[in-house]
């Protein structure tokens, strides 16, 4: 079962009919025992980080992802909650993110000439193969974001260009992440989401 | 770069497409999963449901619409119409719809937009303007009530104040090329995308495929929506893709 984490955030049922179109087992949960016993967790986010956290906080969620992403559950985050996954951002000041995934999250620059937020369809360039990423490399998925995240190379799976290179996906062995929302980007987004499912069944990603 | 996106609108009354869609065969031509799913496949980039029901009391049906859409076609959803408050907002939203968008509620109470944008994101918040020329004052006027009853905004100034105000988007309907077939208004898209920094959707006008490439070449417009060419198949999305790629304009 996969559980797609609820904390009030706009969203979550977007993601659970996606879910629910590909028939992949799934529940909407904020419950940490369901949370910490699920095979794979979606974590979706829509708005500011730093009341993204709170809601994280005051539902008690923060050591039972930690905990499950310990573990090795794999994990993905959409969007917002790809962005909660790194250690900080500076979204209206500065505040800790789940640091599952070294780097940051700083503000679209508005002096290159792009609009912000970054808002329609994108193209993504696959910069290391993997099974999750692979379905999209020179695909547009729908993105909607005013943040972007700074980190290494090395857990960048995919970038968009946009004025600067923007992670789209990035991973650090069970920890995934989506900058779009694969749940409105067609059949390819839902592809995504059953590469997830895929990892989810076969994998075994536990951190040495 | 950001694809320019090509969007359907299709209006809805009592959760049904009025007057239909006829492009290709659907058992019911009425039935708004089913086109949204037809459109989908087409390659349609985002689709705009214009709720027309009259009554205020008949509302849920356009919440029902998108709960039904929304878990069969996953692209971007915005609906407008008859919005007038953050809750109308909400229950949209919740179903499944990604933007919504404000019109005449928000001309009268401009809190509508502010509120909403801080509820739910200003990508949340599209303002629709209903724009039309005004050759003595040389200037475009800002419409409300489905454009029968002038205001006295200037739509540039509004279109400020709603981008201020916390709009994420502007839906820009000329209601001087409504209906003509005769392209989009570009002064009218000049003037705007020079005035402010958000998305603007062109809409009105639309009647052959070289529209589309004029516009999108001769302004800054990020979208442009139509309605009955697409509908009644005079020709289709990946038409109009195909002109618009071989012109250099980037799309999905």
């Amino acid at each position: 079962m996969i559980a797609i984490i609820a904390y009030d955030t706009g969203n979550t049922r977007n993601v659970k009919k996606a879910m629910d179109f590909l028939s992949i087992p799934n529940t909407l949960s904020a419950d940490s025992g369901v949370i910490s016993n699920a095979d794979g967790l979606i974590l979706p986010g829509v708005g500011a980080f730093g009341k993204a956290v709170e809601a994280l906080k005051e539902r008690e969620l923060i050591p039972v992802i930690k905990q499950a992403a310990k573990k090795g559950t794999p994990i993905l985050g959409i969007c917002l909650g790809m962005q909660l996954l790194f250690d900080r951002s500076f979204e209206f000041g500065e505040t800790a993110g789940l640091g599952l995934i070294p780097g940051e999250v700083v503000a679209i620059p508005e002096n290159l000439g792009v609009k912000v937020p970054h808002m329609g369809w994108d193209q993504n360039q696959v910069t290391q193969s993997d099974p999750i990423a692979n379905g999209f490399d020179q695909q547009s998925t729908y993105f909607v974001h005013s943040y972007y995240v700074k980190t290494q190379p090395q857990y960048i799976l995919a970038e968009s260009d946009y004025g600067v290179k923007i992670p789209s996906i990035v991973r650090n062995q069970n920890v995934i992440g989506m900058q779009f929302h694969p749940e409105k980007s067609g059949r390819i987004g839902l592809n995504g989401l059953a590469a997830f499912k895929e990892l989810v069944s076969n994998g075994n990603y536990s951190r040495n | 770069m950001l694809a320019k996106r090509i969007i359907p609108c299709l209006d809805v009354d009592h959760g049904r497409v009025k007057k239909g869609v006829n492009f290709v065969h659907l058992t019911d031509v009425g039935d708004p999963v089913a086109i949204a799913a037809a459109y989908e496949k087409q390659g349609a980039d985002e689709l705009v449901f214009l709720d027309i029901t009259a009554t205020n009391e008949k509302r849920p049906a356009i919440v029902d619409t998108i709960e039904k859409v929304a878990g069969q076609v996953f692209m971007p959803l915005t609906v407008g119409g008859g919005i007038h408050s953050v809750d109308d907002m909400q229950r949209l939203l919740k179903a499944g719809a990604d933007k919504v968008a404000v019109n005449s509620a928000a001309v009268r109470d401009p809190s509508l937009i502010s509120e909403g944008a801080e509820k739910f994101g200003a990508q949340c918040i599209v303002l629709a303007i209903d724009s039309k020329w005004d050759p003595e004052k040389q200037r475009y006027t800002v419409y409300v009530n489905g454009g029968r009853e002038a205001t006295d905004l200037d739509v540039i100034e509004w279109a400020k104040q709603g981008v201020a105000a916390g709009a994420g988007e502007l839906m820009v309907t000329s209601m001087d090329k409504d209906g003509t077939k005769s392209g989009f208004d570009i002064p009218l898209y000049q003037a705007l995308t020079a005035a402010v920094r958000v998305p603007i959707i062109a809409s009105g006008g639309c009647g052959k495929i070289s529209d589309f490439n004029d516009v999108f070449k001769q302004t800054d417009v990020d979208a442009a929506l139509a309605a009955s060419v697409f509908h009644f198949g005079e020709f289709t999305i990946p038409d109009v893709k195909a002109a618009l790629k071989q012109d250099g304009v980037t799309v999905r």
